[in-house]
């Protein structure tokens, strides 16, 4: 086990990242012309406002993110295993397969069912 | 092993001679990939500003930072704002934690910022937040290319982030350790990591060269499809800061494919710390842009297809079969054997071409 100074480490170089990062958004402020018109505040592109409220978009981002938590949290229950999966042996081992396959069955359902089928 | 730990001074000086060397970095990494492109199109790329274009990135540079920032009307004034700051922020985390030699190779120092027992799961956490500058940039910009740009990209990023996790389990399985400094010393004593998991190795590759975003991937900025992608109602140094964060993740996965599977910074022979990281890493750079010159671009659904039907179950397949060698503790030479085999498959794939078939419309994907 590291010692928890180590993770210490992390806000300082947070710190350090922040601080570099709002110095520059502020160099980028303070210098340049401003002269702001209502041509250029208006959003992409011609002159047209994108017609309609635009804060909607298909369903598909939707299911794509909730099968990435569904198989992250897979993941996260891997981790722990690869670790000491040298410990645990072979029934270890089946307890990993057992739970793997049951996630997979889950994958090759939405396969066929074709989410990842667009149009 | 104990690894020695520097005073929080320290800490703070290393994280900005990072932070500082990564940006420097970044500058002329899109010089060298400008002249790079130009010559594998038989051109010269910029060669005026400076001797060799060496100062084109200043320029670009001071023209960035004089330019007007704008912040369009129909933005989230706050978020559009904060979209840069945390994608540039945590792009330039995770790179702290890349060991470039032993213990005191600093000038009596730790080469490296961020020594962490769970130092994977620290870079893994780290990349994901480099979707939430992504998304929140395209929704703050308030206008539907913005949008479309962020959500595809945030979509392709978190499909193979999936991807990356699962091949990063088989090292992990053999090393028995999260700690990316273990990682290093197993393979100075047990050799290469790619030689026990190669299909990992490759599935890692691909995977990390879509979470930069880089050309087969690069759908979010496919400027002749969405305009300009996430980054459309950007302007000055805003802009410049997405690219930055952009190229950071590139350069830092270009440090953690060596780390992970080429031996990091060791080296059979001529054991220098820093030295063979740079050169590990410039190669890798040089595929990148290599791949860059000479791949189409994949349609979208392709891409997500790819991603989960492809990168997601045979990562799956080689964690498992390295989870039984390692389970059952078996000869570690049976996952060379079956590395041996993978290439063999790859590359016979590779040269293998059936008759082409008169009337068949299209490609392979």
């Amino acid at each position: 086990m590291a010692p928890i100074s180590e993770y210490l480490n992390i806000l300082v170089y947070l710190a350090a990242a922040l601080f570099i990062g709002v110095a520059a958004l502020l160099v980028g402020a303070l210098l340049g012309p401003k002269k702001p018109g209502r041509a250029k505040l208006m959003p992409y592109e011609s002159g047209n406002d994108p017609a309609g409220e635009v804060r909607r978009f298909p369903v598909h981002f939707y299911v794509v993110a909730m099968l990435f938590i569904l198989f992250d949290v897979e993941v996260a229950f891997l981790w722990p295993y690869a670790v000491s999966a040298k410990g645990l042996g072979l029934y270890g081992f089946l307890g990993m397969v057992g739970f793997t396959l049951l996630l997979f069955v889950g994958f090759l359902y939405e396969w066929w069912k074709g989410v990842m089928k667009w149009h | 092993m104990n690894y020695p730990q520097d005073p929080l001074w320290m800490v703070a000086v290393k994280a900005l001679l990072v932070i500082i060397g990564l940006l420097t970095a970044f500058a002329y990494m899109t010089l060298v990939e400008r002249r790079l492109l130009a010559r594998f199109q038989i051109r010269m790329g910029p060669n005026r500003v400076g001797p060799l274009g060496l100062l084109q990135p200043l320029a670009d540079a001071i023209k960035s930072i004089f330019k007007e920032d704008l912040v369009v009307e129909k933005a989230d004034k706050v978020l559009f704002v904060l979209a840069p700051l945390i994608s540039i922020t945590f792009a330039l985390l995770a790179f702290g934690a890349i060991p470039f030699g032993p213990p005191g190779a600093f000038f009596g120092y730790q080469p490296w910022v961020l020594n962490l027992d769970l130092g994977l799961l620290y870079l893994f956490a780290v990349s994901e937040m480099a979707v939430y500058g992504i998304f929140l940039a395209g929704w703050a910009s308030g206008s539907k290319y913005s949008l479309l740009g962020s959500l595809r990209s945030s979509a392709s990023l978190i499909s193979y982030e999936l991807g990356l996790g699962i091949a990063l389990l088989s090292p992990v399985l053999l090393v028995g350790s999260l700690n990316l400094n273990e990682i290093v010393r197993w393979q100075q004593e047990n050799g290469w990591l790619v030689l026990y998991a190669f299909p990992a190795f490759v599935l890692y590759l691909i995977a990390s060269m879509a979470e930069a975003a880089r050309t087969p991937f690069d759908l979010p900025e496919a400027e002749q499809e969405l305009v300009g992608g996430y980054h459309t109602e950007y302007s000055s140094i805003k802009w410049a800061l997405f690219q930055m964060a952009e190229y950071v993740h590139l350069i830092t996965a270009s440090a953690l494919i060596p780390t992970l599977f080429l031996g990091g910074w060791t080296m059979p022979f001529l054991n220098v710390p820093y030295l063979w990281m740079f050169v590990k890493m410039a190669l890798f750079l040089f595929v990148f842009i290599w791949i860059r010159a000479t791949w189409f671009r994949l349609r979208y659904d392709q891409l997500l297809r790819f991603g989960w039907g492809f990168l997601f179950p045979v990562a799956l397949v080689w964690f498992l079969a390295t989870a039984l060698v390692v389970a059952l503790g078996l000869d570690r030479a049976v996952l060379q054997y079956l590395s041996l085999f993978a290439l063999a498959l790859v590359l016979g794939a590779l040269f293998y071409s059936p008759a082409p078939r008169a009337g068949r419309k299209g490609g392979k994907a």
